[in-house]
């Protein structure tokens, strides 16, 4: 079986919901930016709307996973922290925590590799918006800041001191709470 | 006219408490309990914050983009929209039929959301509650706890999904923001190295589903005093019903029951849906509250998902699901099944019938078709339904001259259960916490209840961190005067 490229970058996020586009649109870049090292097997993209109990699986033989996010809580431009597994109370919901993915793929598969998360700030989640301007912003250093830890121009380490000690309960934005929330179809 | 413990007479007088147990990004539940002296229930209610962005998302879009961009709405059943906003398309773009190759591409695609999503909810979600009991310690009542018990479960769980994700990524061209399901057909049809690709792993996948089923009904029968009782509301059921009145997630006509299972309606097209169905409003409500119209609010409203679907349909054209349907009807010797957790046992039928129908599927030829799209006399307006995971999804769309979609309605699942999910708190809150003093395992009893409807409350965007229980005890004056906080640390 062909061993998958060792670095997973896992974007998570809704194209169509403001800032929250920030993780895809830096996949988007990276797929331009980085297209050498693509194709050369040193990373995949990976790109959803939520986290899930399956994305475990999506860690099997990875060396390294990014998890990368919008948040409301990270400085500006972005924080870089590792993750370790927990399980938290995401995992009783539809969307799971990259702490608690992590976990999922200890107990299921063994114990998953190196992760972090590019906590990314975002500013606006509104249905229907397109990127804020300050988050336009924030995504430019992120894809330099990604495009150098895959090219070994700068070191795996974190960036940011906060996000290191409130690692991943944070990084959702409260998004709807002044337009209206969702039940949804399925 | 308001339903016992919706109104109380004086809520100012009486002890408040907040359940906020199921707090998303963007969706938000909450439940509310009023206390009275000796720690009476007088007032339950479970507030919904509803979706009210999505016309003007979608309005003004040219018709085509559509079902992708509806994908976006739910980050959870994205599939199930994409399939509605094209059902509901195909009737614009005057596909009255489609080719064989489309429909059971489209087919393929929705029974692998159906078992993807309800083995995510048995497994995962549901499980800890209902193997370890509801008021059991709360740090043993998770996954973790699962995996330690009963290791294979959550591992089957993650397979599960994981097969599932593939017949959608096969079918819709991408695992999200698929494009497969075009307004007419699809754009895609399915290879014969995809086709072998996903029949391999198929007699563990029916055989883990079937497992699942055994101990769901396992565990029904063995707490069934229990479980009968528990959250139990008798009211009508609502369902697609395909041909011949078997069960069909995917296409049919409209059929409803009522509480003791005679047929109210039956055969109606889908888009005569605005004939039969009516919504009102509550002044403590977001959320719309849809009945049969001909009953009125009052005895109209109805429960949509497994265990309507189960019920309402006469046979299942599967052996194991039609089997299982067998069986538990036979639990009441025909009689309508009218207990919340029923819902688990109905979904895990399903799950063995979504298993059953992709395997069908895959051996089917025409799925590699090269006809793919159908077309016919432009109309004005089109209508959608289906069987999402969760139950009946309606999309309905108006297009102009220049294509672009100039009204769309969009009810569902979720909010065809407002009414019955309300019903079954108030009667586990009765049962569990009337005379008693709130704590966290009475507490989650409510919980229970609503996880049974599988409610999706976070959509589109995704949600991470903690999901707290905080339940608030206020006196007549809105003064805090006790608090019980759930936290993701003591839930590890």
């Amino acid at each position: 079986m062909t061993r998958p490229p060792p670095l997973l970058v896992l974007g998570v996020g809704n194209p169509s919901r403001g800032d929250d586009a920030l993780a895809p649109l830096l996949l988007e870049r990276a797929a331009v930016e980085l297209a050498a090292a693509l194709a050369r097997g040193e990373l995949e993209l990976l790109t959803d709307f939520q986290l899930q109990i399956e994305h475990a699986l999506d860690l099997v033989g990875r060396a390294r996973v990014l998890f990368v996010d919008a948040s409301v809580r990270a400085a500006a431009p972005f924080e870089l922290a590792r993750v370790t597994p927990a399980r938290d109370a995401s995992a009783t919901s539809h969307a799971l925590s990259p702490a608690a993915v992590l976990a999922t793929h200890a107990e299921v598969v063994g114990a998953p590799p190196e992760a972090w998360l590019l906590a990314i700030r975002g500013e606006r989640f509104e249905l229907g918006e397109g990127l804020s301007d300050a988050a336009r912003v924030n995504l430019e250093a992120a894809v330099r800041h990604l495009a150098a830890l895959v090219t070994g121009r700068s070191a795996w380490a974190p960036v940011g001191q906060e996000v290191v000690s409130r690692q991943l309960s944070v990084v959702s934005p409260r998004v709807g709470e002044g337009g209206g929330g969702h039940a949804g179809g399925g | 006219m308001s339903l016992p413990l919706e109104k109380a007479d004086h809520p100012e007088k009486l002890r408040r408490i907040a359940i906020d147990p199921l707090s998303r990004v963007e969706g938000h539940g909450k439940v509310t309990i009023l206390l009275g002296a000796d720690n009476r229930v007088e007032q339950v209610r479970l507030h919904i914050v509803e979706f009210r962005g999505f016309e003007r998302f979608i309005l003004g879009r040219p018709y085509w983009e559509v079902p992708v961009m509806v994908q976006r709405l739910c980050g959870i059943c994205p599939v199930s929209h994409h399939l509605a906003a094209s059902k509901a398309l195909d009737a614009v773009v005057g596909a009255r039929a489609l080719p064989p190759t489309a429909e059971k591409v489209r087919r393929l695609m929705h029974y692998g959301q159906i078992l993807q999503s309800h083995a995510l909810h048995f497994y995962y979600l549901s499980s800890p509650d209902l193997l370890f009991g509801f008021g059991s310690e709360v740090g043993k009542r998770n996954i973790a706890g699962v995996l330690g018990a009963y290791p294979e479960l959550a591992k089957q769980g993650v397979l599960l999904r994981k097969f599932g994700q593939e017949v959608i990524r096969v079918t819709a061209g991408k695992r999200v923001h698929g494009t497969g399901s075009i307004p007419g057909g699809v754009n895609k049809a399915v290879s014969r190295a995809e086709r072998d690709l996903l029949r391999r792993p198929l007699d563990e996948v029916l055989a883990w589903a079937e497992g699942g089923l055994a101990l769901a009904k396992k565990l029904y029968v063995r707490h069934r005093e229990t479980y009968d009782r528990f959250g139990a509301v008798r009211s009508n059921v609502l369902s697609l019903v395909g041909a011949g009145g078997k069960l069909d997630l995917y296409d049919g006509t409209l059929r409803a029951r009522d509480a003791d299972g005679k047929i109210l309606f039956d055969g109606v097209a889908c888009d005569k849906y605005d004939t039969l169905l009516e919504e009102n409003v509550r002044s403590w409500s977001y959320m719309k509250f849809p009945f049969i119209g001909a009953l009125g609010p009052d005895l109209g409203w109805y429960k949509v998902g497994p265990l309507a679907r189960v019920q309402n349909c006469d046979f299942i054209a599967t052996p194991a699901a039609e089997a299982a349907r067998q069986e538990f009807r036979s639990m009441t010797g025909g009689a309508m099944v009218h207990a919340t957790l029923a819902y688990h046992w109905a979904r895990m039928i399903e799950l063995v019938h979504a298993a059953e129908v992709i395997g069908e599927l895959l051996g089917d030829d025409d799925l590699g078709g090269a006809e793919l799209v159908a077309s016919g006399p432009r109309q004005k307006s089109g209508v959608g339904i289906i069987e999402a995971p969760r139950g009946t999804l309606i999309h309905h769309y108006e297009v102009d001259a220049q294509d672009l979609v100039t009204m769309c309605n969009l009810v569902v699942s979720t909010t065809h259960n407002n009414q019955v999910m309300n019903e079954a708190i108030r009667a586990v809150a009765l049962e569990y916490l009337d005379g008693h003093e709130p704590t966290e395992p009475l507490l989650n009893h409510v919980e229970v209840a609503i996880r049974a409807y599988d409610p999706c409350l976070s959509c589109a965007t995704h949600a991470l961190g903690k999901m707290p229980l905080v339940i608030q005890v206020l006196d007549h004056e809105g003064r805090e005067v006790g608090r019980i906080q759930r936290d993701a640390a003591e839930l590890s």
